[in-house]
Formats: C-alpha cells, sequence, structure tokens
C-alpha cells in the first residue's frame, strides 16, 4: 500500500490519513481555524462523511456513542478556541469510560500562538488531564505520523481519547506525505505466568465465586471467557455499570449490576463470597461502596490491561496485568471444573427475595415503560441513556443479548450525554437506537434534535417526565430532610411541540397501553421520535447503598415517607 | 514514611514537564523535588523525582508513570547503590564579626565562596540532601538573604543505564 511521496497541504495530509485508519465517519462542526480541513472534507465527501452536529459537545458525545457501539476509533472535528472547549466535556466522558477517540482542533497560526489572539485557547494544556495523551503540531513534517500514532494509542491498551490540535498555517503549508496501512493496536498479551497460577490456586480454593465484570470485558471482547470460566468454577457473576452488556440478562448466573444502585442478589453475593475476580474494572466508588467494608470475606483477583489499576482503589490478593480475553482464556485452561450447590442455592435465595423486594402496578412506573421498550426492542438495538434516576432505572432493567448494546456516561456522569451518543450510536451500528432521558439531562443538549432530524436519524427518544431533578431530590429526600433546593424544574417546555419545531414526530403519553402502542409504532418508524411519558416525582432509584454503607447496609424499601 | 527517589527517562517532547507534573498534581501525588535535563542524546530528557509516601503511593506513581506515552523508561533510585547530589546558591549576611565564623563552616563543609561583597556572600556547596540541610542549618544564625535548590540529581552506580530498562 505504500506509495509515492506527494507534496500535499498539511489538511489534506490529515484527511487522507484519516481514510488511511479507514474512518468512514467524522462527527464536528466548522469554524474559522478548521475552514481548510472543511474544505479538504468537501473534496473528499466520497470517502469520509461528516456528521454536522447542533454543537461541539454534541459531536463529541456522538463521536463517543459512535466508538462505544462498533468499538472502533470515533473521530470529531472542532475549530479552535469555543469550538474545541466545547468539546471538553464530551473528551472527559470518553476519558472516564475508556472510550477509544480522536479529537481534532484547528488552532491559530504559529505565529498567533501564545498572544491571546481571537479564538485562540491552551486546548492541549486544557485537555491534558482528561486525554490519553494529546499533541500539538508545530511541524508539519510529523502531521502524519501524529495522527497515525494517535489512533494507536487510542485503541492499544485501555482505550481513550487522543487530541491533536493543528495550527492553521500548518494545515495550509504543503509537506511531504507518502500513504501508509492502517496502524493496528499494540499486540495484546495474557498476564503474566506466576499471576496466573497464583489466581488458579485460588480459584480452586474457592468455594463462593464471585465474578465482577467491568466495562472492559466489553473492550476487551472477553464476555465469552467471562461467561466459560463462571460455568467452569460454577461462579455468579454481576457487572459494574460500564459492564452491562457484557453478560447476557438472560443468563441464570448473572445477577445484574451491582453497587451503588445495583441488584439486591449482587450487593449480597458480594459480601458473602470467599472470591472475587474482577475483570476489567477498576473498583470505582460507585460499584464497591465502602471500600474498607468491601467483601469482607473475599479473597480478591484483578485482571486488567492497566497495570495502574491493580492496587489503586483496592488492594488485592493476586493482580495480573494483561489482555484480559487471553488471561482468562488461560486461567479456564488451567483451573478445576467445580460445582459449588451451597452457593448457588444461597444466590438464588437471595435472587428470590429481590424478586419479591419489587412492588409490581399498572401504573406508568418506570419498571412498566422500561418492560415496554424491552418488549419493543430487538437484540441489536442500541439503548443510550442520559444521567440520572432514568439512567440507573435502565441500569437495573434493560435487557440485553449482546455487548456494546448500551451506550451511557459511567465514570464522568455527563447530564446531556444521551442525545448525541445515541445520534452516534445509530450511525455506527447501522441498527436503531433509543435514548432513555430524563426531562433534567434531556433539557442540557437537546439542540442535538436539529442533528436527529436533518439526517433522519432512527432514533427514538423516550423522556421519563417527573418535573424534578430525581437522583439529587432523591438524596435530599432521604439525606438532607426534604428541602428541595432547586431540584423542583416544573419547566412550562411542551416537548412534543419542540419535536414537532424541530421536525421531528412527537407524542405524549399518560397510561401504558398507549405508551405500548406508541413506543411500537416509534421503533417501526424510519426517523426520528420523541415520546414523553410521564413519572411521579416521588419515584426512588432502589436499592440504594446508602453514603459509606457495605453491600449489606443495602437499602431495598422506600424510605422517607 | 520513606523517601523515594525515581529516574525517568522521557522522550523529549512538547509539553512533556507539564505533563508528568500535572500528572502528579491531580492524583494527589507530593513531590519534594524535581529536575529534568539533557542526557547524552537529544531525543530524550531525563527526570529526577523524590518523594515521601508509602509502597502503595510509591507502586502507583511508578504505575501511572510507566503508562504515559512519553516515558520511555523508570528506574528507582535505592540509597545504598545509587549516588545522589544536590547543588545549592546561599545568600547570607557577611560582616566583620561573623565573617570568621562564616567562613570556617565553609571551611568545614567544602563548601565554596562563589561571590563576596562587604554585605554579603553567596555560598555554592553540592552534596547528598542531608549533608546540605545540615549547612544551611548552621549558616541561618548568620541571616541568610536568599537560598536558591536545584533539587536532587541522581544515578545507579555501577555501568548500568537507565536507557536498559523497560
Amino acid at each position: 500500500m505504500c506509495g509515492e511521496v506527494m507534496k500535499l497541504s498539511g489538511s489534506e495530509i490529515l484527511i487522507r490519513t484519516l481514510i488511511e485508519q479507514n474512518v468512514d465517519v467524522v462527527f464536528g462542526y466548522p469554524g474559522g481555524q478548521v475552514i481548510n480541513i472543511y474544505d479538504t472534507l468537501y473534496q473528499h465527501q466520497d470517502e469520509i462523511k461528516h456528521i454536522l452536529t447542533a454543537h461541539e459537545q454534541g459531536a463529541a458525545h456522538a463521536a463517543d456513542g459512535y466508538a462505544r457501539s462498533t468499538g472502533k476509533v470515533g473521530v470529531v472535528i472542532a475549530t479552535s478556541g469555543p469550538g474545541a472547549t466545547n468539546l471538553v466535556t464530551g473528551i472527559a466522558t470518553a476519558y472516564l469510560d475508556s472510550v477509544p477517540l480522536v479529537a481534532i482542533t484547528g488552532n491559530v497560526s504559529l505565529p498567533l500562538i501564545g498572544r491571546d489572539s481571537f479564538q485562540e485557547v491552551d486546548i492541549t494544556g486544557i485537555t491534558m488531564p482528561v486525554t490519553k495523551h494529546n499533541y500539538f503540531v508545530n511541524k508539519g513534517e510529523v502531521l502524519a505520523d501524529t495522527v497515525r500514532e494517535a489512533f494507536k494509542l487510542a485503541m492499544s491498551g485501555r482505550p481513550g481519547p487522543v487530541l491533536i490540535d493543528i495550527p492553521k498555517d500548518i494545515q495550509t503549508s504543503l509537506y511531504d506525505y507518502e500513504p501508509q496501512p492502517a496502524v493496528t493496536a499494540d499486540e495484546k498479551t495474557a498476564g503474566d505466568g506466576d499471576d496466573i497460577s497464583a489466581a488458579v490456586e485460588l480459584i480452586n480454593n474457592a468455594k463462593k465465586p464471585y465474578i465482577y465484570c467491568g466495562g472492559g470485558v466489553i473492550s476487551g471482547d472477553a464476555s465469552e471467557e467471562a461467561v466459560e470460566l463462571a460455568e467452569k468454577i460454577d461462579a455468579v457473576l454481576g457487572c459494574s455499570f460500564m459492564g452491562l452488556s457484557a453478560v447476557s440478562t438472560d443468563n441464570p448466573r448473572f445477577l445484574g449490576m451491582q453497587g451503588m444502585h445495583g441488584h439486591y442478589a449482587s450487593s449480597m453475593a458480594q459480601h458473602n463470597a470467599d472470591l472475587i475476580i474482577a475483570i476489567g474494572a477498576r473498583f470505582s466508588d460507585r460499584a464497591t461502596g465502602n471500600k474498607a467494608k468491601y467483601a469482607p470475606k473475599a479473597k480478591i483477583i484483578h485482571i486488567d490491561i492497566d497495570n495502574a489499576e491493580i492496587d489503586k482503589n483496592i488492594s488485592v490478593d493476586c493482580g495480573i496485568c494483561g489482555d484480559v480475553k487471553l488471561t482468562l482464556q488461560k486461567i479456564i485452561d488451567s483451573v478445576d471444573a467445580k460445582n459449588n450447590p451451597e452457593w448457588i442455592e444461597k444466590v438464588s435465595a437471595f435472587s428470590a427475595q429481590e424478586k419479591e423486594q419489587l412492588k409490581l402496578t399498572s401504573d406508568m412506573t418506570p419498571y412498566n415503560l422500561i418492560d415496554v421498550i424491552n418488549k419493543t426492542v430487538d437484540a441489536d438495538t442500541v439503548i443510550a441513556t442520559d444521567v440520572g434516576q432514568h439512567q440507573m432505572w435502565a441500569a437495573q432493567y434493560c435487557k440485553f443479548s449482546k455487548p456494546r448494546k448500551f451506550v451511557s456516561s459511567g465514570g464522568l456522569g455527563t447530564m446531556g450525554f444521551g442525545l448525541g451518543a445515541a445520534i452516534g450510536a445509530q450511525i455506527g451500528s447501522g441498527k436503531k437506537s433509543v435514548l432513555i432521558t430524563g426531562d433534567g439531562s434531556f433539557g442540557m443538549c437537546l439542540n442535538e434534535l436539529a442533528t436527529a432530524a436533518s439526517y433522519n436519524v432512527p432514533v427514538v427518544i423516550v423522556i421519563f417526565n417527573n418535573g424534578v431533578l430525581g437522583m439529587v431530590r432523591q438524596w435530599q429526600t432521604l439525606f438532607f430532610d426534604k428541602h428541595y433546593s432547586n431540584t423542583v424544574l416544573d419547566r412550562k417546555t411542551d416537548f412534543v411541540k419542540l419535536a414537532e419545531a424541530f421536525g421531528i414526530k412527537g407524542y405524549r403519553c399518560t397510561e401504558m397501553a398507549e405508551f405500548e402502542k406508541t413506543m411500537k409504532s416509534a421503533f417501526e418508524d424510519n426517523g426520528p421520535v420523541l415520546i414523553e411519558c410521564f413519572i411521579d416525582k416521588d419515584e426512588m432509584v432502589l436499592p440504594m447503598l446508602p453514603p459509606g454503607g457495605s453491600m449489606d447496609d443495602i437499602i431495598v424499601e422506600r424510605l422517607g415517607d | 514514611m520513606d523517601r523515594h527517589i525515581l529516574s525517568v527517562f522521557v522522550r523529549n517532547q512538547y509539553g512533556v514537564l507539564a505533563r508528568i507534573s500535572s500528572m502528579f498534581r491531580r492524583r494527589g501525588f507530593n513531590i519534594d523535588t524535581l529536575t529534568v535535563g539533557a542526557t547524552e542524546d537529544p531525543d530524550y530528557s531525563r527526570m529526577t523525582v523524590t518523594f515521601e509516601g508509602d509502597d502503595a503511593v510509591k507502586n502507583q506513581i511508578i504505575r501511572q508513570l510507566g503508562k504515559m506515552p512519553d516515558v520511555v523508561s523508570i528506574s528507582e533510585l535505592h540509597r545504598g547503590d545509587s549516588v545522589s547530589r544536590e547543588l545549592v546558591l546561599i545568600k547570607v549576611r557577611n560582616d566583620k564579626d561573623t565573617r570568621q565564623d562564616i567562613m570556617s563552616v565553609i571551611d568545614i563543609f567544602r563548601a565554596k565562596v562563589v561571590d563576596y561583597g562587604t554585605e554579603a556572600m553567596t555560598i555554592e556547596i553540592t552534596g547528598e540532601s542531608s549533608k546540605i540541610d545540615a549547612f544551611v542549618d548552621l549558616v541561618k544564625e548568620f541571616g541568610i538573604i536568599e537560598i536558591c535548590r536545584t533539587g536532587i540529581v541522581a544515578l545507579e552506580r555501577g555501568s548500568g543505564s537507565i536507557r536498559n530498562k523497560q
């Protein structure tokens, strides 16, 4: 594929290097310092499709949703100054959730750098703590290799966002360019043999094993291995928020999400386990509750591609740094097959208790709405969410049978993430996407309705409207004497008219039967549809681990009434 | 809490110092000293970082540094098998009553006077940090006008090089 050396402009080199990496879609927004890049995009529009969003933040979230739903590197382009700063929340979101992203920003010409020129901002300085790495391209000769290195970094090891800032004079000047094949991620290797042997011994001695799947099971393509290990050693499985969709929700060993709003059975199983096997997870405070009281009876094995995660949040008995898929294959080959009937029976009893805790009614409850969504969508549908109560209900009740079907901001908890991400996920996967959102989150970045309408993106937007900022309000109910400080929205927004104003079909549902019918027809529609549903403002996300509590301090009943 | 010295071999890239010090800051690691300088190869720089902390902190710092693309290799330097030095310039008040005392302290510590005036003199001293601390303590009573310390530089003893470590 390597060919002759050509003299090309920096912007031409950039776009050709993106094409080299098999990039076929980029998200972005034009501006003064990327006008040359957009001119080159115009000339290459048959090879790269550019999706124009309403706001750079939406473009960053869309590139993120694209990457999460496909496993490929998402690409976003923005101009200097405000264009670049508008990307920051999106880049930080991708960083916290280890999403491979390449963000490209223009900047003022080199002689103007450092002089507070119009729309100049030090975006490499700003994004240093929220990128895996970033580059300020001050020599055009290295531009092509910088783009290649950025892609390699974004996808290698623990994935993450990389930013490339390109001054305008570099975009316009001519440099040598020689085509190269697409870069590949660094070679994957299993963990150290001695560490694996130590893990095998711990597993062979365990009678109550619990497998904790993190987002690394999805990005490391290790879903099958995690389930195979569970079957061989007769373990139960749970997951962090980021691990959702790694294991089929129909798998009888799967207890669902663990942690602050995790399932009762998974919390109790961890509290009683004698071995926790964490795979591609980072023991986030949201996944473990109080670390000092976490899994008090258990030995802990931690497998992760990122060496810095081992012993970072929790000190473990056996840490293995390596590719999770290859490491699990070695462990599976070496461990003894086992049966732990007493353990399985005990966990089944927790699951049975959990079922009893769920009080079902026929009202428009979050559970019932999600139940309808589950029955309407198919296995390939991507479910995206915003952040708050609706997100936790989705995490608790949505059904998944394939990985990469849940797209949500876990680490950063970015309200306003959902719509852009749902659009990007739809464009990436080519399948329908459903956005579950709340009236608070949706209000933050609803301008992306324009993008959904312009490109006729088949995304079904379901707004769980309770008129309040429900998650903060829930904390105010439980821990702040019902001082509802600034959480009562009571906006005058008419979401149906809003959708129509953007050129999108909008519906309002006040009864379950109506929602069932509307959801079904919306899902069959070829374009975007918005459905507003009203839920009670006092609905709570339960179970819940109280702040500072351990897994067995779990609150399952509604308090504060 | 132990004092640790890390030698970090880095790519001599745009912003590398900011990148590494930013990582220390945002993860809440306290640095005692940080020095950066050129090496035998202009493509690479060498940083020497000293900090206090238990083994868990030290291991986290090494692992967090290890995942930064600009970091080529990291070497922990232990007291017994490495040499470390710090260079300090100290400007102290000079008057005829104390001059003799200052000169004898300088003599004992093998420091030297690099600038001399009737009101002040500047002393240069090189050595391990403990020696420097002791010297600074002794000249305090004469009146320190200002002080400038380089921070620690250190190398492993023997014929090895950080470039051969991964």
